[in-house]
């Protein structure tokens, strides 16, 4: 079944992913939201503006569209530059963890000797609550953007690595690599062309969860305060500041919880469609 | 006359399994002369695969030696045997599985070249491009995937492979099993032409004695991962001194179903290679089994010229046969 599956064409998964309205319109969304996040501030569209003691907490209107926080800051600007960070975090945690569980993965698939204690480090890990990892590791190294990433890539690479040991070990024994070695190949040209090049599409799919989850994760260290630097805006610590708030200014969690939510849900449906574009054996029935 | 191009001297592999060690391949010796096409047959689960693998030590043997042009190649250490590696090669049976589905044609066959940097990008083309045309393919087929091809063609690809660093030595695994028999014979002819012209060594493994007939000089069947006999195909094919080879050959269909033969089916299944039957591990089907056959393993018992038979009976069974084919 997984041989024939990796034997199968590459499929062009341009077509099968837009055979998947849902996965296009979620991608749009993620894509625009992205954009604003990166070209209004630059563009100057945005700006946060000073603090006003008059205009603190003005509901949503002309002025201020989404409103202005405790200090009278607009809520948009904000939002807009501490989606950069969320973003930016999301996406090096996806990065910085594949790179690692890939490497990781193709070593423990491929050297018999080291699987063994590879895989036990890796459940080891996997057996930790996300959340609790994370925290204990940026409560040791301290709140910067990067420590922030790397931890919540040691907390999501094991995922990577699994799937990539596991795909390894079943492409390890078919014949091209078998060829490969035949043809003077050596071991790291192997692991490169013939297994990684052949495992990317799980890779993918599992990378855009991973940079669903590192957002939610984020939001979550921010909330409980042990996230990056609160004076760098992200959703997270937008929604822990406006929490005081609540009864008297709800927007000011609400829209930060609906950018995070909108844009992990996006994510998390173009992560779907990319999976059932990517396998056949869940292709739907059209 | 100069030394055999490979001397498999009692060549073993055992698989070390939880329930038990498998003899893949038990104290196997015979030679493969220069130039020639060797035969391997036997059924599923012969060793005949195993076998192959370990001549190119895809698969390190347990116990023996294989002699590769007078080189004893089961101690080279990788980097010298990575040097051998170039003077032999293997085309596999399934031509789809064999084949990387996510590199184009050109980088497939151009995959030895790359690996021993032989010759820049724009030379390396102009290689794969002859032998694409040496394959009986074009050189357009060089930037398209394997899944764009045929089995038979899928299969030239895999040759042309194989003989991209031109070798001297190619197993073939069962390299047309998977294959039309329209399209067998085309690609048994092109191995025929090949080896003419290059000069080829092959072993060919197979489990159908009509093609390996067609094919081989030399024929060497094997069973349980013992050698049963081995000599000149002709002779195998019509004096075998082996009740095993009989059996083989008797269950090859003619063309004329009218056709009188005298017919020994096997009965039973292959025994488990966890525990083979003591002695001769044929023993345990053959028809002609006596009670000598059950002590001690039968070593060769020569029959002809290059011809012999592993089996302490064969003088017995079929020595009026044998003799009255070289009278």
């Amino acid at each position: 079944m997984a041989a024939a599956s990796t034997a199968m064409a590459p499929p062009s998964f341009r077509n099968l992913l837009f055979q998947r309205p849902a996965a296009v319109v979620a991608l749009v969304v993620f894509v625009l939201i992205v954009a604003a996040c990166f070209l209004l501030p630059m563009l100057g569209l945005t700006e946060i503006g000073g603090m006003s003691v008059r205009k603190r907490l003005t509901p949503p209107g002309a002025e201020y569209w989404l409103g202005a926080d405790a200090f009278g800051r607009d809520v948009l600007g904000r939002l807009l530059v501490a989606g950069q960070t969320s973003l930016g975090i999301g996406l090096g945690v996806a990065v910085i963890s594949s790179a690692v569980g890939i490497l990781i993965g193709l070593v423990a698939g491929f050297f018999r000797r080291l699987d063994t204690p590879l895989s036990r480090v890796i459940d080891a890990m996997m057996a930790f609550p996300d959340i609790l990892l994370a925290l204990s590791l940026v409560a040791i190294f301290g709140g910067t953007m990067m420590n922030v990433i790397l931890a919540l890539s040691v907390v999501y690479a094991p995922r990577i690595a699994r799937i990539v040991r596991a795909s390894t070990l079943v492409i390890r024994e078919l014949p091209y690599v078998e060829a490969a070695r035949a043809l003077g190949t050596r071991t790291p040209t192997i692991m490169v062309t013939h297994v990684l090049r052949n495992i990317m599409s799980p890779i993918l799919v599992q990378a855009t969860f991973i940079f669903a989850y590192a957002m939610l994760a984020e939001a979550g260290l921010s909330f409980l305060g042990v996230g990056v630097d609160p004076r760098t805006p992200t959703w997270g610590i937008m929604v822990n500041e406006g929490r005081q708030y609540i009864d008297t200014a709800f927007f000011l969690i609400l829209f930060p919880g609906a950018a995070i939510a909108l844009s992990v849900l996006s994510l998390q449906i173009v992560g779907d469609g990319l999976r059932d574009a990517l396998d056949p054996r869940l292709a739907k029935e059209t | 006359m100069s030394h055999a191009l490979i001397q498999i001297r009692n060549l073993s592999k055992r698989f070390h399994t939880p329930s038990g060690t498998v003899h893949a391949v038990d104290d196997v010796s015979f030679d493969i002369p220069r130039g020639s096409i060797t035969g391997l047959v036997g059924e599923s689960g012969s060793g005949k695969t195993t076998l192959g693998r370990t001549l190119l030590r895809l698969v390190e043997p347990s116990g023996g030696q294989i002699r590769f042009d007078g080189t004893d190649i089961t101690s080279l250490p990788n980097a010298k045997m990575r040097d051998m590696r170039r003077r032999m090669q293997i085309i596999f049976q399934d031509p789809m599985s064999s084949l990387n589905p996510r590199l184009k044609v050109g980088d497939l066959i151009a995959e030895g070249l790359r690996a021993y940097g032989i010759g820049n990008r724009a030379e390396r083309r102009d290689r794969v491009a002859a032998l694409l045309d040496e394959v009986g393919l074009s050189a357009d087929h060089m930037d398209r995937y394997p899944h764009a091809f045929s089995g038979g063609q899928r299969q030239r690809i895999g040759i042309a492979r194989a003989l991209a660093l031109e070798p001297e030595f190619i197993v073939a695994d069962e390299s047309v099993s998977a294959l039309d028999v329209s399209i067998q014979a085309q690609v048994l002819n092109l191995l025929l032409d090949l080896r003419e012209k290059r000069n080829l060594t092959m072993l060919f493994i197979a489990h159908d004695l009509s093609v390996v007939n067609y094919l081989c000089d030399q024929v060497a069947v094997l069973y349980l991962g013992r050698l049963m006999e081995i000599g000149p195909a002709g002779a195998i094919h019509k004096t075998p001194a082996h009740p095993y080879t009989r059996a083989l050959n008797s269950a090859i269909p003619l063309p004329d179903p009218r056709a009188a033969r005298d017919r020994t089916p096997l009965q039973g299944d292959i025994p488990s290679q966890l525990n083979p039957p003591s002695g001769c591990v044929f023993r345990t089907r053959c028809p002609h089994a006596a009670p000598i056959c059950a002590a001690g393993s039968p070593g060769a018992h020569p029959v002809g010229p290059d011809h012999q038979s592993y089996c302490k009976r064969t003088e017995k069974l079929y020595g009026h046969d044998v003799a009255a084919a070289h009278t």
